[in-house]
């Protein structure tokens, strides 16, 4: 069955299979469409899996294919010169600001675990660029990209990376959890599908301002979207998510970015079923998946969803089948994944996808996509020059912001509150 | 549940200080004890956002010399109104439900809160009066639903979080630890937690093991969550009230025997203060610091030790974290011997704590060692024999007071 929807999401294709007598695995209309690659991978060995990609959805649909309804002729492009070189843009930004990350932690300027999101860029701009500033995003460790999307700037980003004072969390964050009330960032979180829940609160809550406040917004809810791998895919919160969602109806998307590894787990040792939009449908809601390394079908997979969302008609699982191309942290070796597979891969980048359909679409020209790129690089060169004059932060800061009341740190034996202790503000109070 | 009936009295003097003798049961208070070093009486006490400057009356310190609440010593007795009566999770649903009114952002969350009236009835009705939204049944999913309130209190809504039984919160341990409690850290203070979570826990009447435990001594690493345990109708009132407005996360303990305790309280509107303890009764000999259940297992012990001649201190600690180091220190100064009763196991639990603490600030005032009560290091077994010798029971408690007293 299509799996991938040009324009509409279907509804749930198995609400027949919950009503009949007929059990899920065992209808054979359940694995009629599945390509015949994916039979074999389920009783065959990983080894035969790695030589060839799960999912061959076309990836030449940026140069115009002939099948696709909305482009179907060369002179038909399916976004306009203003958003492509927005899309454009944003994606070069991501690419070029985590190189600078790569570079400077080997340079000693940031430190612990750094996951970088090369490769996957399609995903995050193609859903983050649709979004209005009181709309919330929710990421994983692999976050600075959504952050930057989002609309953080650049400079507090890396300044946060740095560790200084001026980070859009204050230093206090890191790589792993970027936070930014300004623009909607919840985190940003180290721990897989802990995110998840968080995110399902903040849909709640678009819903909660909707129906019990009455605050209501003439755009719709207000949409969260939560981004996390095919790791979280099997993990219990990412279930229980699905389930809570759907059952409410909260607005929010669920965008899983499988990029076939979990570090060194192969998504297909570690899921029994590796198709992930199939788990969408189990819950009551659509399932859909899509070509994660083609940013307008990301895109527009990406409105449908937001737009149901916005109408109050509930989540959406959204499966983009990515690649990373760097390891899974500066400190990952990389060795279990086959070149042939990276060398597929590469040859998908996004970012050069986009730019030869919009060279080839008569959007821009090479030379202004090259001064876009140049943009981004100075922009990139003075977030870090920013970062690398910024401030440490004081030991002063070691004791604020643990509770939002300090009056949490109690009474001390002088009666008094600790908070109000003139050690307690230098931070060598003893709480 | 077994419940636990305790009659309590109406308070009978109008004036501040507790000049005639107040009966707790057999207990009598002698009111020449040592009030000099409080203020006396008891007043209401209101949580300001404001802090105002040091010492005890700009504190309000709230004295409550007996279980009872007395009307406000600034009002005047013409006006005082006689208080109304009700159980504890009555008080717990008063509280709520007040909160629920004065502010729309609150909202409860939790398996069985709505429809069903909570499983000890705590939310009862609230349902109906708010909406399947504001008092919303969950699916059996804690560690989901915890994150889920976490992420609408990032997000302006202020959840209360049920805990169907204290221990089903080992499964949002995940939540409760990374995001309720540094979350507001690790960005920097950009995003408040303002969640309650709270639920009954401690051990029941043969429940089993993992309907009987004791989970505070789990959460008091945490940094970043506040813990405070109720034990009378007025204060489980005047916490939940004060949890839920404060801008910190906080875990209210309630305990599963505790829920049918008895007691008249105000009519007016209260808030407690989240930090401070709570003198349960004024002494000079020695002075026991518990929480929860325990505290009447103290109270009863008590009896036995006045008998004998003795004049323990009584404090409810009220707050596991952070400890209320004033009204413990001041107790310590005095009495000089400590005994501390709790019911979570001696190994990593909040009198393990609170011994360090006090060591820390109050050694040289200590006449003797720090004893310290808990439950024995064992799941707590179902038959009913050996559930009453895993927690402490008065005799125990007798016995260490007259060893501290030598």
């Amino acid at each position: 069955m299509a799996a991938f929807s040009a324009v509409k999401i279907p509804p749930p294709q198995f609400t027949t299979v919950r009503s009949s007598s007929q059990r899920p695995g065992s209808s054979p209309a359940h694995f009629a469409h599945s390509p015949s690659a994916f039979n074999s991978i389920s009783f065959g060995s990983a080894k035969s899996v790695r030589s060839r990609p799960l999912f061959a959805v076309s990836s030449d649909v940026v140069s115009s294919d002939k099948t696709k309804p909305a482009s179907s002729s060369s002179s038909n492009p399916a976004v306009t010169r203003e958003v492509a070189l927005e899309l454009y843009e944003d994606m070069v930004l991501g690419r070029a600001f985590e190189d600078m990350c790569a570079q400077m932690y080997y340079r000693g300027k940031m430190f612990g675990f750094v996951h970088l999101y090369n490769g996957q860029e399609a995903v995050s701009t193609g859903f983050i660029k649709l979004l209005n500033q009181s709309d919330k995003v929710v990421s994983t460790y692999r976050d600075h990209v959504h952050a930057l999307s989002k609309g953080v700037p650049s400079r507090e980003v890396m300044a946060e990376l740095f560790g200084k004072a001026t980070g859009c969390c204050r230093g206090q964050g890191g790589s792993m959890h970027m936070f930014s009330a300004a623009h909607n960032v919840l985190g940003g979180f180290a721990f897989i599908g802990e995110g998840i829940p968080v995110a399902t609160g903040a849909a709640f809550s678009a819903k909660y301002h909707h129906e019990v406040l009455k605050q209501s917004k003439p755009e719709g809810l207000d949409v969260t979207l939560a981004f996390f791998g095919d790791g979280t895919c099997n993990n219990g919160q990412f279930f229980e998510c699905l389930n809570m969602a759907q059952l409410w109806k909260l607005p929010i998307i669920f965008v899983v970015e499988n990029n076939l590894w979990a570090i060194g787990m192969s998504h297909l040792r570690a899921t029994s079923d590796p198709e992930i939009w199939k788990k969408g449908p189990a819950f009551g809601m659509p399932g859909v998946h899509v070509d994660g390394m083609d940013v307008l079908k990301v895109r527009e997979v990406a409105q449908e969803a937001i737009a149901r969302a916005r109408r109050g008609e509930g989540p959406t699982l959204v499966e983009c089948e990515t690649y990373r191309f760097r390891g899974h942290s500066l400190a990952d070796p990389d060795e279990l994944r086959k070149p042939d597979e990276k060398a597929h891969y590469a040859a998908r980048d996004p970012i050069i996808a986009l730019k030869k359909y919009i060279i080839e679409h008569g959007l821009a020209s090479e030379s202004e996509l090259k001064s876009i790129d140049k943009k981004i690089d100075d922009v990139v060169e003075d977030a870090v020059e920013f970062a690398d004059s910024s401030p440490l932060p004081p030991r002063t800061q070691l004791l604020e912001n643990v509770f939002a009341d300090p009056k949490g740190f109690g009474i001390g034996p002088d009666g008094k509150y600790r908070c109000e202790d003139p050690l307690f503000t230098q931070g060598t109070a003893q709480v | 549940m077994a419940s636990l009936q305790m009659a309590a009295l109406l308070s009978a003097p109008s004036t501040p200080v507790p000049s005639d003798r107040v009966r707790l049961g057999a207990l009598r208070l002698s009111a020449s004890s040592s009030s000099t070093a409080r203020n006396g009486g008891a007043l209401v006490v209101r949580s300001e956002a404001k802090v105002s400057g040091g010492g005890a009356s700009a504190r309000g310190l709230s004295l409550i010399t007996h279980a009872v609440a007395e009307k406000a010593a600034a009002a005047s007795s013409a006006d005082s109104k006689p208080g109304h009566e009700l159980l504890l999770f009555e008080a717990l649903r008063e509280g709520l439900d007040e909160e629920m009114e004065r502010d729309p952002t609150v909202c409860v969350m939790g398996e069985d809160v709505g429809h069903y009236g909570g499983s000890y009835k705590v939310t009862k009705g609230l349902a109906t009066k708010y909406g399947d939204l504001r008092v919303l049944d969950t699916p059996i999913a804690e560690n989901s639903f915890t994150g889920m309130g976490i992420g609408s209190a990032m997000t302006g809504l202020r959840p209360v979080v049920e805990g169907m039984n204290m221990g089903f919160l080992l499964l949002a341990y995940n939540q409760i630890s990374n995001n309720c409690g540094m979350l507001h850290y690790t960005s920097g203070g950009q995003f408040k937690i303002p969640i309650v979570i709270r639920g009954p826990g401690g051990v029941g009447r043969q429940l089993g093991a993992e309907h009987s435990q004791r989970l505070e001594s789990y959460f008091q690493s945490i940094p970043g969550l506040q813990m405070v345990a109720c034990s009378t109708p007025y204060n489980a009132k005047g916490l939940m009230k004060a949890a839920i407005r404060s801008e910190n996360p906080v875990v209210l303990f309630e305990h599963v025997l505790l829920y049918n305790l008895k007691e008249r309280i105000p009519d007016e509107e209260y808030v407690l203060s989240l930090e401070e303890a709570e003198m349960v009764r004024p002494g000079e000999h020695v002075t026991i610091l518990t929480y929860s259940r325990m505290r009447y297992h103290v109270m009863q012990a008590a009896k036995t030790l006045v008998n004998k001649g003795y004049d323990p201190e009584v404090i409810d600690i009220r707050s596991l974290k952070p400890f209320d180091l004033y009204t413990i220190g001041n107790s310590i100064k005095k009495t000089h011997r400590v005994l501390i009763v709790e019911e979570c196991m001696r190994t990593g639990g909040i009198g393990a704590s609170l011994r360090s603490a006090i060591i820390d600030n109050f050694w040289d005032y200590l006449d003797a060692p720090i004893l310290c009560l808990s439950s024995q290091d064992v799941p707590t077994p179902y038959a009913g024999t050996l559930e009453n010798w895993t927690v402490v029971q008065p005799e125990q408690i007798v016995a260490a007071v007259e060893q501290l007293c030598k």
